[in-house]
């Protein structure tokens, strides 16, 4: 009998090292961040983790995650988009225009503004999906076209600033009828909640999978991993009520990533989107309107990138000519961090999320270190390259 | 007679265990036109491919000896140092590139990597003058028609001072005039000394160059036979190609066959990179409730473009005619409408054209039909491992689970989560392309088995295929389609692989 447990015991020890190994790009992504925020934390002295560096690195980051939410979409179907940083510069600019100079209500010139990245999108799209020019090319000349737009929609200089309500969009935090003193209670009982849904979704979700069969992850291994998880959103929430509360762009960046993170991983919509990048031919015999599809994952990027644009805005307070210089390379770095394969296919929302946070992580860290702007880069593209080094040094395996 | 210039002798050679090469034997005197036939994966593309060096020296078994002396190449750059050259079907010009850049490519009329651009037009104009070809040497490649082109394949191949030349099919793209012309310069150089190795499906051109024939079948060569010495009949070489013995490779079924079903009339297709050549010429073809209908012919015939264009024309261009179910005209013009009036295409490039490899069993499964396991647009896994699953046993897919990516399966299970895609969409018409190429013969009979057992369930099934032995161990009737027409069509009965291959070889000639 005892050797009997022994034995299944190894064996179920044994089941769970499989998994990790099989499983190792989506932990290896999880753990990268980990370890890099501890080191940070370390070589910073604790600054890191300080309530307000903490809001900080969100509040930067938030505009990349956004958008990386779209480039991941893009990157899936097969295609990539260089014009997201001018993009999202020039709808930063009609915004400027349309609340400061003409004087309109933030309401109709968001909306307006989102329309407009959806018709910049559609444009691009077009081109990519039905007349089959290379997105690469095509995007190219969007990004050369819409930042020379929001230097003529300027006129060259900087216009602000933006009506109070619009720059709560970015600055604000979500209102704390409790009053806590030292601690907004309102922020962290949300959190707490947060985690505490993802947590119960999860396992719900697991046993269902387990009822038919289809989750072979060992159990020790899944509580272990959601409750780290639901451990750290519950910390971070901490640290964040301690200082002001939770940003509203966070909530927004949160809705944003569910939403994403289910589109792709549960709907015919999401499946269809692999299919067209995993095997274009295979996706059109089958039934997919494979060009619609890739219209449609531009018209989408458009809307994402103008919402970076004022999400940017928003916090710079005004819209500069340079506003989204170079936000391309950050967002399709961290799709590649995350994951996503350069020939479409494969790639997963969370991972897109988590590189586009080890990048921010780096640039706060590196910058609280005091080190340069010409090494942090030289050092992020090194990680890069490193972290799509991994990822075909294990396919090959 | 003076010795060989070329012998092959006890040639092996295998792909991850599959004999491709048995025991293969080949002598070509010189100065002589050498015809190789045999079916479809008989095994001359990979013969070739030992002799030119694509293999190299110690790939295969087997012993070369080419001008007396023994040969082991360890590339094509070895080959033609000897003068070997080969030209393959798919002819290999840059396009956009002119003649004499392109006969002189990788042999540049150079001195220290300058070219010298006036040798280069001068011998290129005595080049094209032996092929017979008017055209400036400045003239770009893809402004020449296909039979030009092959001239220039032949040209480049003289610069090389060429002793044996090898064609691949060369006359397979192109029109009688232009065939003509090229057997002519081939009768041409063989009076310059110019040994030819010819290999070709049509018998009435071989019959009309060839000095003699070797006949290859099943990766052995079966006879070789002397055009010098006696006049050989069409007859004994078709013989010699199909002749085996047909085994019991085939599930028994007794077909029910009810009415007309599914019809095509009038189809023609355009070739979709040249409008002008007509791929399918006004065919008409049906197929009835139960029955197994078997689309024979030669590569390049025009099956998988047939089939591609009436589902939901993937393929060509200024498609016209009627696709009718139950007498019924039916729109087929996309995919989706196709699926929607339950036709099916299983494609023969199934890691090209059939799943997406990333990708796990289940969901390649239900890709075709994701609403059936969907609501609102939001997939039920639950429901998608259960079909999954259901068509893994009844199709008997060889894996741990439903989860497994299908990169990793075998052929045989590959084709099989194929099969579930299109069961899962419930077809009333399956149009089979190609279904066990590749595949091991065990897994063939499952593949057979569950075609029987389609056609017991009621269903049409169209099934192309290149083995004739499969198409007549399995159809009802067969049609036999050569360059876009339907030149005969057999009962089970009444068929035969002699037979479909004389209605191949003999449409060509009238």
């Amino acid at each position: 009998m005892a050797s009997q447990t022994l034995e299944t015991q190894a064996a179920e020890a044994a089941a769970g090292g499989s998994f990790i190994k099989n499983n190792l790009r989506e932990y290896g992504l999880l753990l990268s961040l980990v370890a890099i925020m501890v080191f940070f934390q370390v070589q910073t002295n604790g600054t890191l983790f300080q309530p307000l560096n903490l809001t900080n690195l969100i509040l930067q980051n938030s505009y990349i995650v956004v958008m990386a939410l779209g480039m991941l979409l893009v990157i899936v179907s097969g295609h990539i988009d260089l014009s997201v940083g001018s993009v999202s510069g020039f709808i930063g600019a009609c915004a400027a225009v349309l609340m400061v100079n003409k004087g309109m209500h933030f309401v109709p010139a968001t909306l307006i503004c989102l329309a407009l990245g959806a018709l910049i999108g559609a444009a691009q799209g077009y081109w990519v999906a039905f007349y089959k020019i290379p997105s690469f090319i095509v995007t190219l000349a969007g990004m050369l076209v819409f930042k020379g737009l929001a230097l003529a929609v300027l006129e060259g200089s900087s216009v602000g600033p933006f009506p109070a309500e619009f720059q709560l969009l970015s600055t604000g935090f979500i209102p704390d009828p409790l009053h806590g003193e030292a601690l907004r209670i309102t922020s962290f009982v949300a959190g707490l909640l947060m985690a505490l849904v993802l947590l119960v979704s999860k396992v719900r979700g697991r046993a269902e999978r387990v009822q038919h069969g289809m989750d072979n992850e060992p159990a020790l291994l899944f509580m272990a991993k959601n409750l780290v998880f639901a451990a750290m959103i519950a910390a971070f929430s901490y640290l964040l009520a301690s200082y002001k509360g939770l940003p509203n762009v966070l909530i927004v960046m949160l809705l944003l990533m569910l939403v994403y993170d289910f589109v792709t991983s549960r709907t015919t919509l999401g499946r269809r989107i692999y299919a067209l990048g995993g095997n274009e031919k295979a996706a059109r015999l089958s039934g997919i309107k494979t060009d619609r599809l890739s219209f449609y994952t531009f018209v989408n990027m458009g809307v994402l990138s103008a919402l970076a644009g004022l999400i940017f805005a928003a916090r710079l307070n005004t819209a500069t000519p340079k506003a989204g210089l170079g936000f391309e390379l950050d967002v399709i770095a961290a799709c590649f961090i995350g994951g996503a394969s350069a020939s479409g296919g494969v790639g997963k929302v969370l991972g897109a999320v988590i590189g586009a946070f080890i990048m921010g992580v780096m640039n706060n860290g590196m910058s609280i270190m005091g080190i340069g702007i010409d090494y942090q880069q030289v050092i992020k593209g090194l990680v890069l390259l490193a972290a799509v080094c991994v990822d075909v040094y294990n396919k090959k395996k | 007679m003076s010795e060989p210039i070329l012998e092959m002798r006890g040639i092996k050679k295998s792909f991850h265990g599959v004999r491709a090469l048995s025991n293969v034997n080949l002598t070509v005197q010189a100065g002589e036109i050498h015809a190789i036939v045999g079916e479809n994966g008989a095994g001359k593309s990979t013969l070739m491919k030992v002799l030119s060096g694509v293999y190299p020296h110690g790939e295969f078994e087997g012993q070369i000896r080419f001008q007396g002396a023994d040969c082991q190449f360890k590339g094509i750059a070895d080959s033609e140092h000897k003068g070997i050259i080969i030209i393959h079907q798919e002819l290999a010009l840059v396009p956009l590139l002119s003649i004499s850049e392109n006969i002189f490519l990788g042999n540049e009329q150079a001195t220290r990597g300058i070219i010298d651009w006036t040798a280069s037009f001068v011998k290129t104009q005595a080049l094209l003058k032996k092929v017979g070809l008017k055209e400036s040497p400045n003239a770009l490649i893809t402004n020449l028609g296909v039979g030009k082109q092959q001239l220039i394949e032949i040209a480049k191949a003289l610069s090389k001072e060429v002793k044996l030349l090898i064609l691949d099919e060369p006359t397979a793209s192109l029109n009688e005039t232009d065939s003509d012309a090229l057997l002519e310069l081939l009768l041409d150089l063989k009076g310059h000394g110019i040994t030819c190795i010819l290999i070709s499906h049509k018998l009435n051109e071989i019959s009309k160059v060839a000095d003699s024939i070797t006949v290859l079948r099943d990766g052995a060569t079966v006879a070789s036979l002397d055009c010098r010495a006696q006049k050989v009949s069409e007859d004994l070489v078709i013989r010699h190609m199909v002749g085996r013995e047909m085994a019991d490779r085939y599930p028994k079924r007794t077909p029910n066959i009810g009415e007309k079903v599914f019809e095509v009339r009038n189809w023609t297709v355009h070739h979709e990179v040249h409008p002008e050549r007509v791929v399918i010429k006004n065919v008409d073809l049906h197929v009835k409730r139960g029955e197994i209908v078997g689309i024979a012919g030669l590569m390049g015939a025009g099956r998988t473009e047939l089939a591609m264009s009436i589902f939901g024309r993937t393929y060509g261009r200024n498609i016209s005619g009627e696709v009718l179910l139950h007498g019924k005209k039916v729109d087929t013009g996309t995919v989706e409408k196709a699926i929607a009036n339950r036709i099916a295409y299983v494609t023969e490039d199934r890691k090209g054209y059939g799943l997406v490899l990333e990708e796990t069993i289940a969901w390649n499964t239900t890709l075709a039909n994701l609403g059936a396991v969907s609501k609102r647009s939001v997939i039920d896994e639950g429901r998608e491992f259960k079909v999954a699953e259901d068509y893994r046993k009844k199709l008997n897919i060889r894996s741990p689970d439903v989860y497994a990516h299908t990169v990793n399966l075998s052929g045989g299970n590959q084709q099989k989560v194929v099969l579930s895609k299109w069961l899962f969409s419930d077809p009333e018409v399956l149009i089979l392309d190609e279904p066990t190429r590749g595949i091991d013969v065990g897994a063939k009979f499952e593949i057979y088995s569950i075609i029987a057992q389609l056609a017991a369930e009621g269903r049409c099934v169209l099934m192309i295929s290149s083995e004739m032995p499969e198409l007549l161990g399995m159809c009802d009737r067969i049609c036999v389609l050569n360059e876009g027409s339907f030149v005969a069509e057999f009962t089970a009965a009444e068929a035969s692989q002699e037979k479909i291959m004389r209605s191949i070889v003999t449409s060509g000639v009238n």
